[in-house]
């Protein structure tokens, strides 16, 4: 591919994300409202709000540390859209997809929260403070089951010899779930669940959204952020959004349905990226619109021993049966 | 974590988003836990009580209900029954009545509020939602029956300003059935849901003891196992026929443990308490005048002659409530008017129940004493320019000179509220 193609579709990726996140976040808000009797704002809200932070005054707090704070959210910004570029869309293989694998992308995920918590530690307010401190509870609370579930898929996918296993590539073109006997499938189940659970807790979501939590810390990690910067970190967490979701479903659905239709060329890559698209929507729908509909918020240290205990637990089970079943059906 | 082993300070307050009215808290906090906490309020004084001593007594009526929006009809009973005390008016059976069942209607809404407060800060907004649409249906009977959705102006000296007409009758049955119906689904949504329960239970205690010995009162007390309830302890109005009886988490089967979990069960049980209230009411009210004084002139000339003192109390949603008023002939302003509001009483109760928990309880704790600051705030001192802290010996100096200065006869010249 020549390096000018390569810019155009690394261009047209980035945009795209950008919109589709905070469209995205437009339907999670009408559709939560609705559910929440309300009526909800309208569709294009994310693209006001964003538009109105962006000529919003800026303030940088005296007693933050100035380039930290202001080095931050470009940091989540770069992170969150960096993963699109690694992630194939439907049809369409990854931008960079031989330039990194999976692993890069459980490492960018990890990154926008990092740059927020050290946003919060530099803001010097004692409620970004407590945020921040949460914020990286939650990171090692989520981190080892997304790891086990993320890994689990990747290794059975090794043991089959197709390719490289930790290219997103190969895990989209070969799904598992018609190459593993009974045991694997219930092993997948297991871990696609776990993976559906740690994806509100990516995203700070209710009930996981205890880094911000309005209600207790006014905000927590984001409290001294305001106009252009946390623009920045509101279009970071669209992107992250469409992202986490879209590994969710490269991972275990990447189905495309062309075939079925009898479509070929052009018509099928179109009709195979819209149904990618709505296949994202549904797991943020099921993941985090419902799910932050439907709880209250935990505190942290039940989210902590939660993944550490009991997520881990069934996550590594998962791990055990994909094992099991390697040694059954080979 | 490492830096997590010293102790900081969290302030929360006067204006943050888990108070719905200023007061300052000012944390210690060890990581995520709570060592001590230093209250601070007085950010909604207004000096009523100083205000209504230049005042008529049906101006007074108008200016206690506007001491909070909420309670908007406990205030005005409780000054209504400490002025009629003091001057030796007999209200109208009818009128008791009357003012029971606004009152109750009042508690049941209070309620249904606090209910979506406390969802919102456990970070529940749909539970929120539902609860203050729910909520609408109590505030449309209010409005067709007094006019006004709050600030009802229902009781005046001597009886009440308005009857409930024989056509509205089915519209407060039909809300009655309405939320004996809906009940149950609050209930299961708030006490049998996992993730609030997770949020409520264990958090926030107050013992039985503590809540003895700070004389906690309404349901803070309540869901501490106290059964104490003015309506039931020193009943008044027509309370007493009616019968009623304190609630506490025994009712819903539960041994009272103090916990949040408990102030929810409480308070959400009242509302069916209530209900049953309004509807023995309406069954059992007599027919017959609604006031001793159909004409406020004469009602004025009256209390211009009367002399005495009175005190008037009242459970409201948040406890109980006392109003005490002195009259002195040929004056028409009350010579001493004094309010103690529920939250003045529960505010100690804050100081245990915070101790050792978690910054994330933090709203939720503050919450569920239903704190009304607009209610409780008496004084706030500024001295040259700033604020200062008056200790108990200073006060205690403070207030033998004012005693002093009533006993010369000095009261309305020197007093303030």
């Amino acid at each position: 591919m020549s390096g000018l193609g390569l810019l155009w579709q690394g261009a047209a990726v980035l945009v795209g994300g950008g919109l589709l996140g905070l469209v995205y976040k437009g339907l999670d808000r009408k559709l939560a409202a609705r559910m929440q009797a309300r009526i909800g704002p309208p569709l294009r809200q994310p693209f006001l709000d964003l538009g109105k932070l962006l000529v919003k005054e800026t303030v940088v707090p005296k007693d933050a540390v100035g380039w930290l704070f202001r080095a931050m959210p470009f940091l989540a910004l770069v992170a969150s859209f960096t993963v699109l570029l690694y992630l194939p869309w439907g049809p369409f293989p990854a931008v960079l997809g031989r330039y990194g694998d999976a692993i890069l992308v459980l490492y960018l995920l990890a990154v926008p929260a990092v740059a927020m918590a050290l946003g919060g530690f530099a803001s010097g307010s004692p409620l970004a403070v407590v945020g921040a401190q949460r914020e990286i509870v939650m990171l090692m609370s989520y981190e080892f089951p997304l790891a086990v579930a993320v890994v689990g898929v990747v290794w059975r996918l090794s043991t089959l010899g197709v390719g490289p296993a930790f290219s997103l590539g190969t895990i989209a073109a070969a799904p598992l779930w018609g190459q593993v006997g009974p045991l694997g499938v219930i092993g997948l189940a297991i871990l696609a669940a776990c993976l559906l659970i740690v994806t509100p807790a990516e995203l700070s979501k209710i009930p996981f959204d205890i880094p911000e939590a309005e209600t207790e810390i006014a905000g927590g990690l984001l409290v001294e952020y305001s106009g252009t910067y946390l623009a920045l970190f509101y279009l970071a967490d669209a992107a992250k959004t469409v992202a986490m979701a879209a590994l969710v479903v490269i991972l275990f659905a990447p189905y495309g349905i062309a075939g079925a239709l009898g479509l070929t060329g052009a018509g099928a890559q179109a009709v195979d990226l819209l149904f990618h698209l709505l296949k994202i929507f549904a797991v943020m729908f099921v993941a985090v619109t419902t799910v932050r509909v439907a709880m209250a918020r935990l505190k942290i240290d039940q989210v902590a021993r939660g993944f550490w205990l009991q997520i881990t637990a069934v996550a590594v089970g998962g791990l055990v049966l994909l094992v099991l079943d390697r040694m059954v059906v080979g | 974590m490492a830096e997590a082993q010293k102790v900081y300070e969290i302030p929360i307050g006067p204006i943050h988003p888990a108070l719905k009215e200023p007061i300052r808290f000012t944390f210690q906090v060890e990581g995520e836990r709570i060592r001590g906490v230093d209250v601070r309020p007085g950010f909604a004084h207004r000096g009523i009580e100083f205000m209504g001593l230049k005042r008529n007594l049906i101006q007074v009526l108008y200016l206690s209900e506007r001491i909070c929006g909420i309670c908007s009809i406990s205030h005005p009973i409780a000054i209504t029954l400490a002025v009629e005390r003091a001057a030796g008016i007999e209200v109208p059976p009818r009128a008791q009545y009357l003012r029971v069942i606004f009152s109750e209607l009042e508690r049941i809404h209070s309620h249904l509020l606090w209910a979506g407060v406390a969802a919102h800060e456990l970070g529940f907004d749909t539970l929120l939602h539902l609860t203050w649409k729910v909520r609408e249906e109590v505030l449309d009977v209010l409005e067709e029956l007094s006019g006004n959705r709050i600030d009802y102006s229902i009781p005046i000296y001597g009886g009440v300003r308005r009857d409930i007409a024989p056509e509205q009758y089915p519209k407060v049955e039909a809300m009655i059935r309405h939320y004996r119906g809906l009940l149950e689904e609050l209930l299961d949504a708030f006490l049998r849901d996992p993730s609030v329960a997770a949020r409520t239970r264990g958090v926030g205690v107050l013992t039985a003891e503590e809540a003895d010995s700070l004389c906690a009162v309404g349901p803070t007390a309540r869901a501490s196992g106290l059964a104490k309830d003015v309506r039931q302890d020193r009943p008044y109005l027509v309370y007493g026929e009616l019968g009623v009886r304190a609630i506490t988490p025994r009712d819903w089967g539960l041994e009272p443990r103090g916990d949040v979990y408990d102030k929810a069960v409480v308070r959400l049980l009242e509302i069916g308490q209530s209900l049953d209230l309004i509807e023995k009411c309406l069954h059992e009210m007599p027919d017959g005048e609604i006031t001793a004084f159909p004409k406020i002139p004469a009602l004025l000339a009256f209390l211009k002659k009367a002399e005495g003192e009175g005190l008037g109390w009242h459970e409201a949603p948040r406890g109980e409530v006392i109003h005490y008023i002195r009259l002195e002939a040929g004056v028409e302003e009350p010579v001493a008017w004094k309010v103690k509001a529920p939250t003045y009483s529960n505010l100690m109760s804050w100081v245990p129940m915070f101790r050792d928990q978690e910054v994330a309880d933090i709203p939720i704790i503050a919450a569920s004493i239903d704190p009304c600051m607009c209610c409780m705030d008496r004084v706030h001192v500024v001295q040259d320019g700033s604020p200062s802290t008056l200790l108990k010996e200073e006060l205690l100096r403070l207030s033998r000179a004012k005693t002093e200065r009533v006993l010369q006869g000095l009261s309305r010249v020197g007093g303030g509220a």
